[in-house]
């Protein structure tokens, strides 16, 4: 089975690492994926705070050139949890709210597209883990990630408002695919709190605290690094460290990476291949501590 | 700009405006407002009440009572980062978080959302780069935001750049989808399709007025 694959601005411009690695792990597990053509973004949170119609209506765009590019069984693959929260919600406020399916059917049709509201929006994590299976992946670990202690931060938007492939409160898949890699999965209670999103961004002086109490507890709990499966997360728990140390008057420094680095690497993908020279602050695996960096 | 702590001042029920709480609740999913019990989960729950001028709860209930300036002027529309835990916490299945996006929504319209706050300025601008290349290029939005807020934030943040430049992740290429014109169509409609709605529902309150006269 194909999947249709929405990368979204972020993981084009910022944090092309996480493209990098979804396509270089998947590759690695002979699933066949194909990039949408011409998609286009997706709206994200902001544009809701413009105007929530038109964020819909841009989302439709997505998934009705989806459902025109794989006729038989569009499934649209999201790793950018905006992207995914938002395509998702568009497919529930189109089934649960009348005027708003016919203003973005009406809206379509005067570009001449057409959704049929066929298309599956998932998320690689729920694709991984409930199609592709453990199994599958575990028979192909060439370089197991023993010794490491992994806090999985899945961020809000995977689980909220719908939790469509894992449990809301306490989600599992990530720590689940973790071990299957077989690294140590720490016990964290903040894996779907807050990183303060785009505020980091706009009122760093609300965002950086936010983002510092989830990496100072997951350093508590012994964690050697933490995977994301966003890319604002990635990006606000990685970039703003030197920020933090200077407000919080102390050194804090713990790599953060994507799940899908880490999948890769278990898979023995080369680092370079999954943007691990992107990551500014460097990862190094158990096996390789004492000797070379992952990266160079 | 206003001070994020305002001094309490007296309202007087003749200065309310009634039909605000309506006008929200015409949000798809809106009249669930209604239904609020004031518990306060929301506030509880959301990692940046700390930070806002008045809590969740307290946006509803003026909401609800027509304190439109108030709630339209306040930061904590702004503040509110989409996590949505307060939206599966609340026990009356209020989509607050839509009903935030919904309020920042009426303030850009009516012009009162704080100026050269940074908050509704990327929202602003993100929208407009999104209108016209169909796609947003990350580095041009935060360089704008800084621009249209602090200048000299650009200097704050000169480390990271070039940090991300190094690592290949700072790029200002500025991306765009193919088929522009296939985005303007859609979005041309979607403003036509409100126009259309709203001089419908102008039509329907005039013919109920007349009816009561």
């Amino acid at each position: 089975m194909k999947y249709l694959y929405y990368p979204g601005c972020s993981l084009k411009g910022t944090n092309r690492a996480y493209e990098e690695s979804v396509l270089a792990s998947f590759r690695a597990l002979d699933i066949e994926i194909e990039e949408l053509e011409d998609w286009n973004c997706c709206g994200a949170t902001a544009y809701m705070a413009v105007d929530e119609m038109k964020s819909f209506a841009l989302a439709a765009r997505n998934l009705a050139l989806a459902e025109r590019q794989a006729p038989d069984h569009p499934t649209l693959m999201a790793p950018c949890s905006g992207c995914y929260l938002v395509l998702s919600k568009t497919q529930h406020y189109l089934e649960e709210y009348s005027e708003v399916s016919r203003t973005i059917d009406g809206a379509l049709q005067a570009a001449r597209l057409s959704y049929a509201r066929q298309v599956h929006v998932r998320h690689p994590l729920d694709i991984l883990i409930h199609e592709i299976g453990v199994q599958q992946i575990s028979s192909k670990v060439r370089q197991p990630l023993r010794g490491l202690k992994v806090a999985c931060y899945y961020g809000c938007q995977i689980v909220r408002p719908y939790a469509a492939f894992d449990d809301q409160v306490n989600p599992k898949t990530m720590d689940h695919l973790m071990r299957t890699l077989g690294a140590e999965t720490v016990d964290w209670p903040l894996k779907t709190r807050c990183c303060g999103g785009s505020l980091m961004g706009t009122l760093p002086e609300v965002g950086v605290p936010l983002s510092y109490i989830l990496l100072k507890e997951a350093l508590k709990r012994g964690a050697d690094v933490v995977a994301t499966a966003c890319p604002l997360c990635q990006f606000n728990l990685e970039c703003y460290q030197d920020k933090m140390s200077r407000q919080f008057k102390e050194r804090l420094e713990i790599p953060v990476v994507y799940f899908t680095q880490l999948l890769g690497l278990a898979l023995g993908v080369p680092e370079r291949q999954l943007g691990m020279h992107r990551l500014l602050v460097p990862f190094t695996l158990p096996a390789a501590r004492g000797g070379a960096r992952v990266h160079a | 700009m206003k001070e994020w702590q305002s001094w309490p001042r007296f309202r007087y029920e003749a200065e309310l405006d009634l039909r605000f709480p309506e006008e929200v609740a015409s949000m798809p999913g809106g009249r669930a407002l209604f239904a609020c019990i004031q518990c306060g989960t929301c506030s509880g729950t959301c990692p940046l009440a700390m930070y806002m001028d008045y809590s969740p709860r307290k946006i509803i209930a003026m909401t609800r009572a027509g304190f439109k300036d108030e709630v339209l002027h306040s930061f904590t529309i702004w503040l509110c980062a989409s996590c949505y835990a307060c939206a599966v916490e609340c026990p009356r299945k209020i989509k607050i978080t839509d009903f935030m996006a919904e309020l920042k929504q009426r303030a850009i319209q009516e012009g009162v959302d704080p100026k050269r706050f940074p908050v509704s300025v990327l929202a602003r601008e993100f929208f407009k780069a999104v209108r016209k290349r169909g796609r947003s290029t990350e580095s041009r939005l935060v360089l704008r935001l800084y621009a249209k807020t602090n200048p000299l934030k650009i200097l704050d943040q000169a480390l990271l750049g070039l940090k991300l430049l190094r690592t290949g992740r700072f790029s200002l290429h500025a991306e765009s989808v193919k088929n522009r014109q296939q985005i303007d169509q859609i979005l041309r409609a979607v403003d036509a399709a409100k126009a259309t709605a709203f001089v419908d529902k102008l039509a329907r309150d005039v013919r109920r007025e007349v009816a009561h006269t």
